[in-house]
């Protein structure tokens, strides 16, 4: 059974029709990859996924449970973490302790433990921190342990974006544009990056628009326009795809055809 | 209960829903454009009402004419106090001071109070307003008078004979709660016009869906934040002397209780929507006027406080509030 | 939080820095102690210890209150209302059960009154805490509101009115000791006689009760839950997706600033001996905040400090003048309190515009209060509930 099942998902914003009838599937393990032109609904479908919005229409499961009508910290729960367009980190909080609240759903100490500091508690603690400083070595940033989040370059608060959804230990890891507004020597870093998160056995579901990340990384791609899956498929099948030329044309397809030909 | 006990209620309803009206506009207006509750615009109608009994006994009372020894207002009360005329004029010239002087200040209060707080949290403006209330309520207390003052002359004469009632069908209808049923409507109709047919509304309008996107399109936003802070308060005004005339007196705290129903008004009708505010102060006012003829007038303001916190668990929107969403 | 910053450890080594805690805390206690029984041994500075109990369920209130609006993020301005549910819910039980717990009374009175309190709050958290921050501040003003009207219209026969309790001839019994206490320590010192007075009973009970409230707020915020607590204050979207439940750290924050409240307002109602809806108006909810605002959100420093500045100094100039120490005329006593809350109003537009975050702040909360950009702002100010419910969320456009 695939993790993610998505069946007819439709989406209005009022008038607005977001997404129409969209279907896919994602299987453990796998890094998939869903493009489109801006607007098109991509981060539409994450928020639909991970309970900011409810489907108008159609329903989304994850390992076979129904995603609609979760609320955020329930999908968290059950191991679905995501990162957001526009970046969203605990802005004055330290990185250590953005990732730190990353650990929310996988500890238990109440305020009771806390105002009576039991040895559960510390232990707990304790462990909290460990994990927190184990997944800013993962993404690179242990040097940066102290230093508040809103004071991190851009390409460093991504990646502390990304150790703050690990820790929260995902089955299903959703990432929104992680390589916007890197330069490619960052976007490669990005990339290699994705790959090790999942050798950790982590799914990944990305969005993306720079092609060069998508083609070397994804196993399948999913292609969003006004709305409406307009193809799907291996990178390669993609790449020659004309209706997703089509869609992109102007400058993505520049940049789709400059990527098909790098290879 | 008899079917005239409960029209008297609901016409008792609409006349205290017309003020809740005005009131409500100057909340829905700053809300509108800058998502704040102005939490001292109940202190603005409060002074409207001050304003308004000082310019009534200025121009109308021969005891303070006489008082304050000045000579030339002693022609100015023979004018105002002589006829139907003078009469008409000094109404008009009671409403049009206090409007202004309280729509001043309330631009005033926008500028040194609020406007440095534009790029601050959410919490910081309304901080700042309680404080500004508060202020505005104790210097009232110091500063004039810690009493009820009576809305009358000094010999106790009230300056609108208007509670006269006449009888339609069993019911009591006095000509104070036509002048304030009718005063209302036409001032909501006004302001409705002016926001959707000029283009000084135009561009209030566009500021409220989009501040930054007007500002771009060339809106001086800045003079458009002010022409809300001077007319909500002025109307508020306008509530405060009728508030004066209607109940017969004025007191330093008098805003605070009206001033939290006129925002629940505003939000039943959807805040931030100026015909949601006309229809929630009158909505408000005919429910609160029901409940204490009907059910307890020891728990009226309980009733309306309880609507206010059903209003906004179940419909925060209002009735007639438009869906917007924020993007994630 | 303090203890996550490993990497920030004092030069000098971790034990001379508890050394050196110690110290300072074995000075304040030293401090604590000792001020109020000089206080109470020198004739004529007596009344001081009593000033300095109001201030002190002062703090204790204002503490409660700022789990709420600085840790939480949540104002609240109807706080007065917890403060009211556990003066008279521990007076009234009191009454029926004092012919048998007598001077233990008041003690026994400490669980109803923390109850009454937190469960008020949760009975109005519960559904009022997904609204927007403003809308939350109005609600809870009005929530305040109808407690008050409650009160005062001698709801269920219970309350007695404007009147207030305990009824008639009835007394609060105080608790053991405070009476032995009185009778039989007292002695003769070069500064005056002292006796230990109830007023001195009551200011270690409520020195305790602060010294307790402060340790575990201290714990909380350094714990799992205060780092939810700072989290979904800063950005609630993402804390949610950390898997930060928002609703139940928000409940657990205004439940825990009622409880305190509750406990506050029992031991208000002991050492007034008496309760009144006059004690409980809009006017007091507005003090609270005013303490926290003034004193520094989220900062315990700052809260005791705002309320012996707000709470205190008034009182202060009040007693000295009645005392006779300071010279003024009666005009001029009743001046002060009256331009008090003229000059807070004031303060707290001036604070807003200068230093929101109050006098002594805490440095995260000076960082929120002082943005960056708007783009950080508009995060802090998006509320979860606002996005899943766009539906219903308010229009904007008249
Ligand atoms: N909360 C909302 N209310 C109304 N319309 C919305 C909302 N969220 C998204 N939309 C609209 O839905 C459409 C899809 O938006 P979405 O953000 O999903 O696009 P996207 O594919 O992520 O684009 P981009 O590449 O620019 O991020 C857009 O037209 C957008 O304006
Ligand atoms: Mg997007």
């Amino acid at each position: 059974m695939a993790l993610v099942e998505a069946n007819n998902v439709t989406m209005m914003f009022g008038g607005l029709k977001a997404l129409s009838d969209i279907s896919l599937s994602i299987d453990s393990g796998e890094i998939v990859a869903l493009i489109g032109p801006n607007g098109a609904g991509k981060t539409t479908f994450f928020n639909l996924m991970t309970g900011i919005y409810k489907p108008t229409e159609g329903s989304v499961t994850f390992n076979g449970q129904e995603l609609g009508g979760r609320k955020p910290h329930q999908i968290c729960q059950i191991g679905i973490a995501r990162t957001f367009q526009n970046i969203r980190l605990f802005a004055n909080m330290t990185t250590l302790e953005n990732v730190m609240v990353g650990r929310h759903a996988r500890t238990q100490a109440g305020p009771l433990q806390a105002i009576l500091r039991t040895p559960k508690f510390k232990r707990e603690e304790q462990h909290t921190e460990d994990e927190a400083l184990k997944w800013l070595r993962f993404v690179n940033l242990s040097d940066k342990a102290n230093d508040l989040a809103k004071n991190l370059p851009y390409g460093a608060q991504r990646r502390l974006e990304i150790g703050r959804a690990l820790a929260t230990e995902p089955k299903l890891l959703l990432l929104d544009e992680p390589a916007a507004g890197m330069n490619p020597q960052e976007s490669a870093e990005l990339t290699r990056l994705v790959g090790r998160i999942r050798d950790l056995g982590i799914t990944v579901f990305l969005i993306e628009h720079d092609m060069k990340v998508v083609m070397d990384i994804a196993d399948r791609i999913y292609v969003l326009d006004f709305g409406e899956m307009i193809a799907k498929g291996l990178p390669k099948e993609i790449q020659r795809d004309p209706k997703v030329i089509e869609a992109y044309l102007g400058k993505g397809a520049e940049a789709l055809l400059a990527a098909a030909q790098s290879e | 209960m008899s079917l005239s006990y409960l029209l008297e209620q609901t016409l008792n309803g609409i006349t205290l829903g017309g003020l809740y009206a005005l009131v409500a506009l100057g909340y829905t207006l700053v809300y509108g454009i800058l998502l704040m509750i102005n939490f001292a615009h109940s202190e603005l109608f409060m002074l409207g009402g001050y304003v308004g009994l000082g310019v009534l006994k200025l121009l109308s009372d021969p005891a303070v004419a006489e008082a304050t020894g000045l000579g030339f207002l002693e022609p100015i009360q023979t004018f105002f106090l002589s006829g139907t005329f003078g009469f008409v004029m000094l109404i008009a010239v009671t409403f049009a001071v206090s409007a202004v002087v309280v729509g001043i200040l309330g631009m005033f209060i926008e500028r040194f109070a609020y406007r440095p707080l534009r790029h601050a949290p959410r919490l910081a403006p309304l901080i700042s307003a309680i404080g500004v209330s508060i202020f505005l309520q104790n210097a009232v207390l110091l500063w004039i008078d810690s009493k009820q003052l009576p809305y009358t002359r000094a010999d106790g004469s009230a300056f609108v004979q208007a509670q006269t009632a006449f009888n339609v069908g069993g019911v009591e209808v006095s000509t104070m709660q036509i002048f304030i049923i009718a005063t209302s409507l036409i001032l909501l109709a006004l302001l409705d016009t002016f926001v959707s047919k000029t283009r000084i509304g135009r561009a209030m309008r566009a500021t409220s869906q989009d501040r930054e996107a007007a500002g771009l399109m060339g809106v001086d936003i800045n003079s458009v934040i002010a022409l809300a802070f001077f007319i909500g308060p002025a109307l508020g005004a306008i509530a405060g002397v009728f508030n004066g005339m209607y109940y017969g007196s004025v007191k330093f705290n008098m805003g605070f209780i009206p001033g939290i129903k006129s925002f629940t008004a505003a939000v039943i009708g959807g805040i931030g929507n100026l015909r949601g505010a006309m229809l929630g102060g009158f909505l408000l006012g005919i429910v609160e006027s029901l409940a204490s003829g009907f059910v307890s007038n020891a728990y009226r303001d309980v009733i309306a406080f309880i609507v206010l916190i059903l209003v906004l668990i179940f419909r925060p929107g209002g009735l007639l509030g438009e869906a917007v969403a924020e993007k994630v | 939080m303090e203890n996550t910053a490993t990497a920030n450890k004092p030069i000098n080594g971790p034990k001379a820095a508890t050394r050196k805690k110690w110290l300072l805390y074995a000075a304040l206690a030293a401090v604590l102690i000792i001020v109020p029984v000089v206080f109470q041994a020198a004739t004529g500075l007596g009344f001081l210890v009593r000033i300095l109990v109001v201030v002190g369920i002062w703090v204790l209130l204002a503490l409660g209150l700022n789990i709420v609006v600085g840790y939480a993020g949540l104002l609240d301005l109807g706080y007065i209302a917890f403060y009211a549910m556990g003066a008279y819910a521990g007076v009234l039980l009191g009454q029926s059960v004092s012919d048998v717990l007598g001077g233990a009374t008041y003690w026994a009175m400490l669980v109803p009154a923390a109850i009454a309190g937190a469960v008020t709050g949760l009975a109005l958290g519960f559904p009022v805490l997904r609204l927007r921050g403003d809308y939350l501040a109005i609600v809870t003003l009005g929530f305040g509101e109808i407690v008050r009207i409650c009160l005062n219209n001698n709801i269920f026969g219970l309350t007695n009115g404007a009147n207030g309790l305990p009824q008639g001839s009835d007394q609060l019994i105080p608790p053991f000791g405070a009476i032995w206490l009185q009778d039989n320590v007292r002695f003769e010192t070069p500064i005056g006689q002292f006796v230990f007075s109830q007023n001195l009973f009551w200011y270690f009970i409520v020195v305790a009760l602060c010294i307790g409230a402060i340790i575990i707020i201290k714990r909380l915020d350094d714990s799992r839950l205060g780092r939810a607590w700072v989290a979904m204050r800063e950005n609630e979207v993402a804390a949610a997706a950390c898997g930060v439940n928002i609703m139940t750290q928000k409940l657990w924050a205004f439940s825990l600033g009622a409880l305190s409240g509750g406990v506050a307002g029992i031991t208000f109602a002991y050492v007034q001996q008496f309760i009144s809806p006059e004690s409980f108006t809009f006017m007091e909810s507005v003090f609270v905040v005013c303490i926290i605002v003034l004193g520094g959100m989220g900062s315990i420093p700052g809260v005791i400090v705002g309320a012996l500045l707000i709470r205190g100094i008034p009182d202060l100039i009040q007693g000295l003048a009645v005392a006779g120490v300071l010279k003024l005329p009666g005009e001029a006593i009743s001046m002060i309190t009256g331009y008090r809350f003229l000059v807070f109003g004031l303060l707290m537009v001036v604070m807003m515009a200068v230093r929101p975050q109050g006098f002594i702040p805490s440095s995260r909360r000076a960082r929120e209060l002082n943005p960056d950009d708007d783009g950080i702002l508009a995060d802090e100010d998006q509320s979860l509930w606002d996005l899943e419910h766009r539906e219903q969320s308010s229009a904007h456009n008249p």
